[in-house]
């Protein structure tokens, strides 16, 4: 098969790549562009480690083909803090100890800043529907909640 | 923030800022120059022989470079045992690559290395087995019958080939006469289905072999030590020729205590002189590792009209898959663990079937032991009227009490357990209707082992600890605690890092809730000598007796007589003149630590069942369990939520779906259905600190525990929502649906 040329805008700087029409962007993203913070739990959408924006849409790239990324804007876990400072997010978790293995972690964050960003106020209930695609094995969840509410309630108390 | 207490403090992770930024290298992260791309074949019937295999077709097509079949792999002859560990390499050979004959749906059969996943996952299906397809069998019940389908004719039972392999017993006191003592005996069949430990993260693995035969393994599992040994004898490379360097590790449970494809990938590795790199698919994981057991169990229980439980028999039969092995210890040593009982006899049974073999899965057996006993339990409470906690604290083990499977407990907390579960605000919370209360205990041994640490001062006065023992849930935190308070510095400056096979002293697993125990001896042992050796350095300095420097609060003091004599020195101040005083400094441990010490919980679980669908919805959950001592508080509380969250999957949803030829039907985690985050609500927990006398810090192995009261907690309080006892699990929706509608049918 004749390998595709696909240019994007990958967190905010462009990128070209070539890829096979059948490829997934999880695949894209991990073996051609060493972006390795999306993981692949199961490559069938149903445990969203793969998360990633797609047009400021939540998508499981493991669903998405690296073709659709032409002309699109992909944000992943790898641009969520602004340099070496981390996104509040990201802080909390590390604070409400919120990862174990860590394998869950960068589609977890990237889930709950997609809520955070539609919905500033979430209520519990809501938190756990919007992740309700993101697996965790290790946590029981109670401790993801719990930071991404404390996140959205810090986030508020500044604006 | 400058202070010297430590333990106890929730302090962010030595590792978590890469595990937040997507930073953080798993195993299938890593890549090298030159890599090429292992896979599979796998045998498309449960049991089968096979008779030849013939790889001409796929070795000719563009981009093969490596193929490896059961002859490329060490053989350990099926009648001569070769125990490493827990495990027994005749049957690791033969679960790595099937030799004589596929064993199960899934089996490894072949493999080989290619230049993309693509060509080699083609070359796969062009490799031809020529299979004899044998009679086969999955159910438990159905392994035992007389005319079942033997697997392996060497294992006898009863003088006889059968698919049980093994027996473990404990006995103590008498227990007809113990039942003659009874006023109330009950006796109860439990059924429960294997299930996935469920790990995010697929078995990965890259190998790279040099010009003169030396391996370099990057994997996610549970123990480098573990690949390097298993990899060696399954290779015949030495152990000195193979660094096993441990990724992160995305989730284990001990499902990651075992290895799949590191041998596999080793060879490929040495027969085509390229970086071979194995990634599973999730359908791989689930078709081909793990589960626990699933299990038929009896368990009778006689108590007298005040509670007191005078005899217990329990026999537990625990599906092993294909290869011995099932945790027969877990489920006959822990289910009457947490009582004090004169009269006891369990029995466990190790079967062989045609699944995939399992692996440890927390607190391996114990669940499947405590659903059974803390089941009847409850049942024994309702008939002679007792509340099911007052009757469990009535006959708790304390201090003293000599258990069935051996030890006599030290000072332990399961009864502070029960008195906090009896007080909490939860155990009075009013229910409505068609909601329930559950409760349950349970038991883990814990365990101690192998552990090497080695702790080093930095020129500038810092310090760097190393372990050998992969970090699954916060231990780097957890160590970085104790450095920082037993050296009195701050905790920042504490850099710990999980060394690989070739930098550290060989560490066993990460499992048994044993890293904190152990590792924690091992890293006090070492910076207990570091101490020592920054007081001789200070003596030097100040030229008088090292007994006469004592170190507190982060600084070497001058006492006794010379008190006051001279200017305290700070970690910083004897770094800087190391060299004057003796050289670098530094000190390392390796033990074999004892005294682990078991694990107690008590859970308290609020239902509501939903009966137009089926639906078991959990409202309210607090586990009450004695963690020894909290070195890291949200980590310990971590394990307890993780714990629980499992068992209430294992409860009312997992399973594996087998269809009528053999095979898994839910291979996925779409039909094989783990706790979501809007099915569970917060899961509270209540840790006692009752220290573990044996420990320098009180430390008590608390990963496992958690996992073995949710069955029955679940179940009870099913039974305290509709009048519904259940036997079996899981008790998902069409199961409850149809014993609601016996149930009212019957009314
Ligand atoms: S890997 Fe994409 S959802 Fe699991
Ligand atoms: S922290 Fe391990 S899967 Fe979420």
């Amino acid at each position: 098969m004749a390998k595709m040329h696909v240019s994007t805008t990958i967190n905010g700087e462009p990128e070209e790549f070539l890829c096979e029409p059948n490829e997934t962007m999880l695949d894209v993203l991990r073996d051609r562009l060493n972006l390795t913070g999306s993981k692949e739990g199961c490559g069938s959408g149903d445990c969203g480690a793969c998360s990633i924006m797609l047009n400021d849409t939540l998508v499981c790239s493991c669903l998405m083909l690296g073709a659709e990324a032409e002309g699109a804007e992909i944000k992943t876990i790898e641009g969520m803090a602004d340099g070496l400072s981390l996104h509040p997010l990201q802080q909390k978790f590390l604070e409400s100890a919120a990862l174990q293995c860590g394998i869950c972690t960068p589609g977890m964050l990237v889930a709950a800043k997609a809520l955070l960003d539609e919905n500033p106020d979430p209520t519990e209930t809501e938190v756990r529907f919007w992740l309700a695609g993101n697996l965790c094995r290790c946590t029981g969840y109670d401790k993801i909640v719990r930071a991404v509410l404390d996140t959205a309630e810090e986030i508020r108390g500044k604006a | 923030m400058n202070k010297n207490k430590w333990i106890g403090e929730r302090t962010i992770r030595p590792d978590g800022a890469d595990k937040v930024t997507g930073r953080a290298s798993f195993a299938a992260d890593t890549t090298m120059p030159g890599m090429i791309w292992g896979s599979v074949l796998r045998s498309p019937h449960p049991h089968a022989s096979i008779v030849n295999i013939d790889i001409t077709k796929a070795a000719s097509l563009p981009g093969v470079k490596a193929i490896v079949t059961a002859k490329d792999i060490v053989d350990f002859p099926f009648d001569t045992p070769a125990p490493l560990g827990i495990q027994d390499m005749r049957w690791m050979t033969r679960n790595v690559m099937a030799r004589e004959k596929a064993l199960f749906h899934g089996h490894p059969v072949a493999a080989v290395a290619a230049t993309s996943e693509e060509i080699a996952a083609e070359a796969c299906k062009l490799i031809e087995v020529n299979y004899e397809v044998l009679p086969w069998v999955i159910e438990l019940e159905e392994a035992i019958k007389p005319n079942a389908p033997i697997l392996h004719n060497i294992l006898e039972f009863d003088g006889k080939p059968s698919n049980i392999a093994g027996t473990l017993e404990h006995k103590k006191g008498d227990i007809e006469l113990g039942f003659q003592e009874a006023d109330t005996i009950i006796e109860r069949s439990f059924t429960t289905r294997p299930v996935h430990q469920g790990y995010i993260e697929p078995h990965a693995c890259l190998v790279s072999v040099t010009a003169d035969g030396k391996a370099t393994i990057w994997s996610s599992s549970q123990g480098q030590f573990m690949v390097r040994a298993m990899t060696s004898m399954l290779t015949g490379i030495p152990q000195s020729d193979i660094r096993a360097i441990p990724a992160e590790i995305g989730g284990g449970f001990g499902g990651k205590t075992i290895i799949y494809l590191e041998p596999i990938a080793t060879v490929l590795a040495q027969k085509s002189g390229h970086p071979v790199k194995m990634v599973m698919s999730r359908e791989d994981v689930m078709r081909a590792t793990g589960p626990t057991s699933g299990s038929m169990s009896k368990v009778k229980i006689g108590a007298k009209k005040d509670g007191t439980i005078v005899s217990v028999q329990g026999t537990f039969y625990l599906q092993a898959g294909c290869l011995p092995g099932s945790p027969i210890r877990g489920a006959a040593g822990c289910a009457f663990a947490p009582y004090d009982i004169p009269n006891v006899h369990s029995l466990g049974y190790d079967v062989v079937s045609n699944r995939s073999k399992v692996a440890a899965y927390r607190a391996p057996g114990a669940p499947i032991g405590a659903f059974a006993v803390e089941s009847v339990l409850d049942e024994i409470a309702e008939e002679i009227g007792m509340d099911p906690l007052a009757l469990r604290l009535k006959n708790a083990a304390r201090e003293g009490t000599k258990a069935a499977h051996g030890p006599v407990y030290p000072r332990m907390g399961y009864a502070e357990t029960l008195e906090a579960a009896i007080e909490h605000p939860h155990n009075k919370v009013a229910l409505g209707n068609l909601q329930g209360r559950g409760v349950a205990s349970g038991f883990w041994f814990n365990a101690g082992g192998e552990s090497s640490a080695q702790v080093n001062v930095t020129e500038d006065g810092n310090v760097v600890v190393t372990t050998g023992h992969p970090d699954v849930g916060g231990s780097r935190a957890s160590i970085a605690n104790i450095t920082a308070e037993l050296l009195g510095i701050d905790y920042q400056r504490v850099s710990v890092l999980i060394g690989d096979t070739a930098t550290i002293g060989y560490s066993n697993l990460t499992g048994g809730s044993r890293v904190l125990f152990a590792s924690g001896m091992a890293v006090t042992d070492s910076t207990e000598k570091v101490i020592k050796s920054l007081r001789e350095r200070a003596a030097i300095i100040w030229d008088i007796d090292p007994d006469a420097v004592t170190w507190e609060e982060g600084e070497a003091r001058p006492a006794g007589a010379n008190a006051g004599m001279f200017e305290p020195l700070s970690l910083e101040d004897i770094a800087d003149r190391a060299t004057e005083t003796g050289g670098p400094i530094g000190a390392g441990a390796q033990l074999n630590t004892a005294g682990a010490e078991g694990g107690f919980a008590t859970h308290i679980c609020d239902v509501e069942v939903d009966i137009e669908l089926g639906i078991v919805r959990i409202l309210r959950y607090t586990s009450f369990q004695d963690v020894g001592r909290a070195v890291h508080p949200s980590y310990v509380e971590g394990q307890m939520q993780g714990g629980v969250a499992q068992g209430i999957g294992w409860a009312l949803n997992e399973e594996y779906i087998y269809n009528k030829d053999g095979i898994v039907d839910n291979p996925g985690f779409l039909d094989y259905r783990m706790p979501v985050c809007s099915d569970l609500p917060m899961l509270d927990t209540v840790m006692i600190e009752i220290p573990n006398p044996k420990h320098p810090q009180g430390v008590r192995g608390v990963g496992e525990v958690p996992l073995v009261p949710p069955l029955a907690a679940i179940r009870n309080a099913i039974y305290n929502a509709l009048g519904i006892r259940f036997y079996s699990l899981p008790m998902s929706p069409p199961v409850v649906l149809e014993a609601l509608d016996i149930s009212q049918a019957a009314e």
